[in-house]
């Protein structure tokens, strides 16, 4: 693949590595004048390794040549994740059907869906890069459930969903994957609430990053270099 | 002017902060904790607007959301409201308010000569008046919206933010007076996740309306502050006030609206105005309170007259007398709280009027202790005063309670305070589908049976007194939280000792007589906001209407902004009486959501302007719009639609573009077409299966156009699909059928071919497609690659190739949409516009030309290549098209039994042609109709339209596509196109394929 400086992610027109260190203009107009956080931190954390895994979960072969490949047993709760390591960062396998996962890399996207398809030759089973496919919007913050509630029906409340889970929906009219990252005490959160990882496909990242921005207006919004 | 009729203490009113406002271009001042009633009250303004139909002068009425009369205009364009309650409006400094229904002014109107000839407007009047002639209704509607409507609409689009949001919770109390705050405490405790919603900005409900209650020995609003502060402590209890639950849908889903800055002066910009919840709640406890009902009596709407529970409002919660003198008018106990809060308040009481044949008991002893006068078995027959009540008379029935003695004594006054008992607020649970049942005893319709997970507790209930609303709310509230799986853990927390009154019974009389017979000589109203009367109610009655749906209609009563929430169950009382059936018989409205007017805006939330609809974007859309390209939507895409040069209009770039394209080399962006991955075993089957033609021979790095049928056989979809390995296929749609598609083929395979190997992903965003195309197309794409062999032998038509594009891991595809010897590069979409750009660098010396979506429609249609949705419409077959060469005779697919059937190969069906116009450089509008035999004038025997038309520079001409009935046998028969603009166009039905018939380009 060619070089990095000729990637453009979806959001990259927006340049919000330049707005990164302003806090929004609406701060400056809130009522609680004392809270000088931001109520929402957003920012792109565009270039995921993303693969799409497709079959037979209960398969012993099927399940052990996945297991072996990446390190940890698919999880077959439903919106659940697992991943080999504690570190958030590393491999991150979720839920998202009966016979479907995505494996959410830091690394390499092709290389990861190339050892899958090597473990998984002569199975039933489909391996597909997504990588380039979607980009991901990383929101945290005392009222990040807040704003995410303004678009998601699905009901986030800590006992539904928290850290380590993910789940398939709509934010606005753009379909989304949610993974909550962290818990609202998460060691991170400096905005003293949530994380999530909110997966967009690329066509529609600008509509949702706007309508965020819009969403979290009432909040105050930093943007993060992520 | 100073605020004569506010008390010097007492209210829930901060005399400290002192709020200027203007009705009607007057100044005022009141303060805050005021509403915008009460502060006019306080200032002695009763007459505030003129009535729907008669131009009536109307006054403050209610204290609440029922209030039918005192609407008001508020703001100025563009932030204007209508049809505002004065009695919910939040006093804000600067406020400004102007009355409604009135022309020129309040005092001086032309409408109210409606009055005057008011014999002219039965019920029904619109019907009966404005049917003939049936065309003139467009000349009425303009007087009668004119003459009627309420108040303006705002001239200017809303200049307001508004917010929408959902939410979950465990239990959902909507009302906080006594039994929801009770509810909402008992649920919270429990530990469920409780929502409490107030239309009010204070919590306390009847509460805030009363003193002298007392719970646990303290004032009742003590323990409800007390309530309202433990809740807020509550991490899980979310309470909302100036919110109020105005739908109530099926399971459990309910609609709120927020009030978030309308009662701020400075609105701050972060905040939205109003907020819409949608709300999902486990189970809903439904604490509404209940509406005072009015008395019907003759002259029953002016000014000073007022529900006697407002009277106590006004004095208790606001601290101003409504009033000098005041007569009370009751058939129940409840008044004489009002009566003795007016006396307490300094308001002279001049008589209590009572319909009940003996009043005994502890109210009226209360009463009769402070010394007020009570006339029982009394009823007043008249009224008197313009623009506010001066006088009125009392009279003593007889024992039916038909006929009054005499036209009684006059009695003056400027206050009339009124009661005809209490009606549980029934809304929600109505809305919600539960049932309402008519109780005798209390005289007055309670919930029934709920059908959704939902509990009526206090007032709503039928049950009216304060403790019995403590213990039925900490019930309910408990009940819920179980429900939703959250147990009371611990000791019980007792319920709060508070008194109840008791109440002696009521007399129902629905109709108050007069000392002239009904609609002779002043009016009945039950319904003061659509001015509809007794007397109307019965004539609609004698004109043979029975359900009291088709009365409602009729008359309009309850039709209103208001609903009818002081009048249905009145105007369901006299139709019972007038046709000698019992109340639960005549039934009821329905309830329908919204509970109270809901501003627009609301439900537009921030689905505006850009944010409308998604914008889709390529990989490269920031390219096309830095080169000026204007685009196009296709469904959510939004599609370079032709680049202009030097201000060139759609025809000249357009016309450049296709030829451009044909000369050298064009460059388009199709990222936009739908992608799917197809893996598995069975891969190949299901291809077999989806498409019309047979797949399992394809050899791999090969392609293949495919047509997909609907199951009745019509076109649904085409595209290419390429064999990347033994089990490997990519799939192509349309740009606007990728999602159909996909679904499609997820259904087959799970619900009807569960046992293939086969799975489908989409892979739509992963790629940025770039299109070249052109005779000099290969020689650029070689320039830009090393490792794929370009040869025609090596790469030929309809193969795929996989290598670097620019340095880029790219997958190629030598398809062609155009004609032209053609590529289209896949690459991962990060790298889309980087790779677009190095094309364009590369391409300069052959004047690479982007061409848009247009200029690849008039590409295709050179070649007779159909678009499906253009060409087809849903109910066109593959043979239609002539292309019946791509439907398998051996193996079965999707569609083909609906195909086979003898209809759809019928020889006069819409068939696909070409049309060639007499006058070559004539374009026929897309659409226009086809004929054989031209008549004077339309209707003429239509023979088929056309589907696609353009100037085509590459053939020197203009071209069009059309399905014309039998078209395949008629090439070279002479049709005509009689156009709107009446011209008719010349044109001969000729094969669709109108440049490089041969298809050399193509291979070249």
């Amino acid at each position: 693949m060619g070089d990095s400086f000729l990637r453009h992610s979806p959001l990259a027109h927006l340049g919000l590595a330049a707005r990164a260190t302003e806090v929004s203009e609406f701060e400056a107009t809130k009522f609680e004048a004392d809270d000088a956080e931001a109520g929402v931190a957003m920012g792109e954390r565009p270039y995921r390794g993303l693969v799409n895994l497709r079959g037979p979960a209960g398969d012993k072969a099927f399940d052990s040549a996945v297991e072996k490949a990446l390190g940890v047993a698919l999880p077959i709760e439903p919106n659940t994740t697992a991943g080999p390591g504690k570190n958030k960062d590393s491999l991150r396998v979720f839920w998202l059907g009966p016979d479907e996962w995505w494996v959410v890399t830091p690394g390499d996207g092709p290389a990861m869906a190339d050892r899958l398809r090597t473990a998984l030759a002569g199975q039933k089973a489909a391996v597909t890069d997504v990588s380039e496919s979607r980009t991901c919007i990383h929101i945290r913050g005392a009222r990040a459930r807040d704003l995410l509630s303004k678009g998601c029906p699905l009901d986030l409340h800590p006992r539904m969903l928290s850290a380590g889970r993910c789940a398939q929906s709509l934010c606005a009219k753009a379909m989304v994957a949610l993974h909550q990252t962290e818990d609202d005490s998460g060691d991170g959160a400096k905005e003293g609430g949530p994380a999530y990882d909110v997966y967009v496909l690329n066509s529609f990242a600008e509509y949702l990053w706007l309508w965020l921005e819009d969403a979290a207006r009432e909040y105050g919004l930093r943007i993060t270099a992520e | 002017m100073t605020q004569t009729f506010r008390l010097p203490e007492g209210g829930l009113i901060d005399r400290e902060r002192s709020l200027g406002f203007r009705f009607d271009g007057s100044s005022y001042r009141g303060f805050s904790g005021d509403s915008l009633a009460s502060a006019l009250l306080a200032n002695g303004v009763h007459f505030i607007g003129r009535s729907f139909k008669y131009h009536r002068p109307r006054g403050i009425f209610a204290a609440g959301y029922e209030e039918p009369n005192a609407l008001v205009q508020l703001g100025e364009d563009p932030r204007t409201d209508p049809n505002q309650l004065a009695t919910l409006v939040d006093l804000v400094d600067g406020l400004a308010a102007r009355s409604q229904n009135r022309w020129p002014s309040l005092d001086y109107d032309i409408g109210a000569l409606n009055n005057l000839a008011s014999r002219a407007f039965p019920s029904g009047f619109y019907y009966k008046t404005f049917m003939w002639p049936a065309a003139m209704w467009m000349k009425y509607e303009h007087f009668i919206r004119h003459a009627a409507g309420m108040g303006q609409s705002p001239r200017e689009r809303d200049p307001d933010r508004y917010d929408k949001t959902q939410a979950h919770c465990d239990v959902l109390v909507v009302g906080a007076g006594p039994a929801g705050l009770s509810a909402a405490l008992a649920a919270a405790r429990a530990g469920a996740r409780v929502v409490l919603a107030e239309q009010d900005h204070l919590l306390g409900g009847a509460l805030l309306g009363q003193v002298g209650d007392t719970i646990d020995g303290a004032p009742a609003l003590e323990w409800a502050r007390a309530a309202e502060a433990e809740l807020r402590a509550l991490p899980e209890v979310r309470v909302l006030e100036r919110t109020t639950a105005y739908g109530y849908f099926d399971h459990n889903f309910l609609t709120l609206i927020e009030k978030v800055t309308d009662h701020l002066v400075r609105k701050p910009d972060h905040l939205p105005r109003h907020r819409l919840w949608k709300l999902r709640a486990k189970q809903v406890v439904l604490a509404t309170g209940s509406i005072e009902r009015p008395l019907v009596f003759r002259d029953n709407d002016r000014p000073g007259i007022m529900l006697a529970g407002a009277c106590r409002t006004y004095v208790n919660r606001y601290a101003v007398k409504p009033g000098t003198t005041a007569v009370v008018f009751t058939n129940n106990d409840s008044a004489y709280g009002a009566a003795l809060d007016l006396h307490g308040a300094g308001v002279e009481i001049a008589a209590i009027v009572d319909l009940r044949r003996e009043v005994i008991g502890p109210m009226s002893e209360l009463a009769e202790a402070a010394g007020l006068p009570i006339l029982a078995d009394h009823a007043i027959v008249a009224t008197e005063g313009g623009r506010r009540l001066k006088r009125l008379r009392a009279a003593p029935m007889d024992a039916s309670g038909e006929q009054v003695y005499g036209s009684g004594e006059p009695i003056d006054c400027d206050l009339l305070a009124v009661s005809g008992g209490w009606n549980p607020t029934l809304h929600l649970h109505s809305q919600a589908k539960g049932e309402i049942v008519w109780n005798d005893e209390l005289g007055c319709f309670v919930p029934g049976k709920a059908s959704q997970a939902a509990l009526s507790a206090g007032a709503c209930n039928g049950d009216f007194g304060l403790a019995s609303c403590l213990a039925e709310g900490a019930a309910a509230g408990q009940k819920a939280a179980a429900a939703a799986g959250f147990k009371a853990k611990g000791r019980k927390k007792a319920t709060p000792k508070a008194t109840d009154h008791g109440f002696l019974p009521a007399r129902w009389l629905w109709l108050v007589p007069s000392d002239t017979p009904l609609g002779h000589g002043g009016k009945h109203f039950h319904e003061l906001q659509n001015d509809v009367t007794a007397a109307d109610l019965k004539l609609a009655l004698r004109e043979g209407y029975r359900s009291i749906e088709h009365v409602k209609r009729y008359t309009t009563t309850g039709m209103g902004t208001d609903q009818g929430k002081t009048s249905n169950v009145n105007a369901i009382g006299i139709v019972a009486e007038a046709t000698g059936r019992a109340v639960p018989d005549v039934g009821v409205t329905t309830f329908r959501p919204p509970f109270t007017p809901v501003t627009f805006g609301v439900f537009a939330g921030r689905d505006v302007d850009a944010l409308l609809d998604p914008v889709r974007r390529t990989p490269m859309h920031g390219w096309h719009q830095r080169a000026g390209a204007l685009f196009e939507d296709v469904g959510q895409w939004r599609r370079a639609w032709y680049y202009p040069k030097n201000g060139e209009d759609l025809d000249a770039a357009v016309k450049r573009e296709v030829r451009e394209v044909r000369r050298s080399l064009g460059i388009m962006d199709a990222s936009t077409l739908g992608k799917i991955d197809i893996q598995g075993s069975d891969a190949s089957e299901l291809l077999n299966r989806i498409y019309t033609n047979a797949w399992k021979k394809l050899e791999v790095g090969k392609c293949r156009y495919g047509l997909m049928l609907g199951e009745d056989g019509m076109v649904m979809d085409d595209g290419v699909t390429a064999r990347l390995g033994e089990h490997h296929y990519l799939m192509t749609t349309t740009t606007g059928n990728a999602a159909p598609v996909l679904a499609h083929l997820e259904e087959y395979i799970q619900t009807e071919w569960p046992e293939l190997d086969v799975y489908c992903t989409s892979v739509t965003e992963q790629f940025a497609t770039i299109s070249i195309a052109g005779p000099n197309a290969r020689r650029l794409l070689a320039e830009l690659t090393g490792d794929i062999e370009l040869s025609p032998n090596a790469f030929p038509h309809m193969a795929v190739r996989e290598g670097t594009v620019a340095g880029v891991a790219a997958r190629v595809f030598r398809v062609s949409f155009t004609g032209e010897s053609a590529y289209e590069i896949n690459l991962p979409a990060s790298f889309g516009l980087a790779v677009w750009q190095a094309i364009m660098t590369a391409g300069e010396k052959y004047g690479i030309t982007p061409y848009g979506t247009e200029a690849m429609h008039v590409l295709r249609a050179e070649k007779g290549f159909i678009i499906v949705g253009q060409e087809t419409d849903g109910s066109i077959n593959p043979i239609d098209l002539g292309m019946d060469w791509i439907v398998s005779k051996k193996k079965d697919f999707v569609g083909k039994r609906s195909l086979t059937r003898s209809d759809m190969a019928k020889p006069d069906r819409k068939q696909l042609v070409g049309i060639l116009t007499d006058d070559p450089e004539t374009v026929l509008p897309e659409g226009a109709h086809l004929v054989e035999r031209l008549e004077p004038q339309p209707p003429m025997t239509m023979l088929g339209h056309v589907s696609s038309s353009y100037y085509s520079p590459n053939v020197g001409r203009s071209i069009a596509l059309a399905l014309v009935k039998g078209g395949h046998a008629k090439k070279g028969q002479k049709l005509t196109a009689p156009l709107l603009d009446g011209r008719t166009i010349g044109c001969t039905i000729v094969d669709p394929v109108f440049f490089d018939t041969e298809g050399d380009r193509l291979r070249g």
